[in-house]
């Protein structure tokens, strides 16, 4: 069944994801719940939101007192350059019915945006969506599953193990991208980029419109300098 | 104090709507090809910003173990080994080093 192999590979290439958000998911869920969010609510950020960074941010503001606008604004900055990596991976998943891309949009992030914009060949193969979904699906189970049992719990992991694994997503992200600049040295340059760009506007802006900026700016050069591969 | 669920649903709302605006978006627009060729150098734009400088702040104010741990995932993933172990042998870096 092409259904099944597709989903399994799809859980297969989810598995350093599931890694990387399993400890921040539960330092999430432990750091919400002391900030004095029931688990309802804490739960609910998780399902509806699925968004780490921003979740931190707003848990840390309501403790605060900030206002409604305010943290709503913070969110929303935040959380817009997944309208750019949506744009991007929207545009690569194009040939696949509509709903399913609508479903897959809603599972976008950071991380389950880098893997499945790396997997180009499944947008070609027969039901290539169920990969994504199920890449998808068990970023955002580990990701909900992770902050319940932070909140049930509490720290189930050895602070030194948790404060480790924070640089499982990083070494994820920089796994993903050597392949490519082993074999394109340009994309190597357009990351190199985005990551001085992204350093320097980090000293101005707010890191949501640095990223976005430093993302769009940065793959704008690199389109020119990297032709499309026949 | 305002109930928390309610700005968690605003919170939704703004996360939410630049997640799924695409999909509608790309439906209705013909990109010409430069635009789609940048759409498509997205990808290694946005690793690097994610990359950098999130990885020195691994271990707050040590960003040295957080660029010993990056290096590591460098070398690892230079060498062909799987992703997962990348991840596990970067995370052993910053063990010992913390």
């Amino acid at each position: 069944m092409q259904e099944t192999s597709q989903f399994k590979q799809g859980l297969v290439a989810g598995v350093p994801i599931m890694l990387g958000y399993l400890p921040i998911a539960i330092t999430y869920g432990v750091l919400a719940k002391q900030a004095g969010l029931t688990l309802l609510e804490l739960t609910s950020m998780s399902v509806l939101v699925y968004a780490g960074a921003a979740q931190f941010m707003g848990t840390n503001m309501l403790v605060l007192g900030a206002g409604v606008v305010e943290i709503v604004l913070a969110t929303f900055v935040l959380n817009f350059r997944h309208f750019v990596l949506s744009l991007s991976f929207m545009y690569q998943s194009r040939s696949f019915p509509h709903r399913w891309r609508a479903l897959l949009a809603l599972g976008l992030t950071d991380e389950t945006f880098s893997v499945a914009s790396l997997k180009t060949k499944q947008t070609k193969e027969v039901k290539g969506y169920y990969f994504y979904g199920a890449l998808f699906l068990q970023a955002y189970l580990s990701w909900v599953i992770g902050s319940i049992i932070g909140g049930i719990v509490g720290n189930v992991m050895p602070t030194s193990i948790s404060q480790s694994l924070g640089i499982a997503l990083y070494a994820m992200f920089i796994a993903l991208l050597v392949p490519s600049v082993t074999k394109n040295l340009k994309y190597g340059a357009v990351a190199i980029l985005a990551m001085v760009l992204n350093y320097t506007f980090g000293h101005i802006l707010q890191d949501g419109w640095a990223i976005v900026l430093s993302t769009i700016i940065a793959s704008f050069f690199g389109s020119f300098l990297v032709r499309r591969q026949s | 104090m305002i109930n928390p669920l309610f700005i968690i649903i605003l919170m939704a709302v703004v996360t939410v709507l630049p997640r799924l605006l695409p999909a509608f978006i790309v439906d209705r627009i013909r990109f010409p090809e430069w635009m789609g060729r940048w759409l498509e150098v997205i990808p290694y734009a946005a690793l690097g910003a994610l990359i950098f400088p999130g990885v020195i702040n691994v271990i707050p104010d040590q960003p040295y173990i957080g660029l010993a741990g990056g290096t590591a995932a460098i070398l690892l993933s230079v060498f062909k080994l799987h992703i997962v172990i990348v991840v596990l042998g970067a995370s052993l870096v910053v063990y010992l080093l913390n």
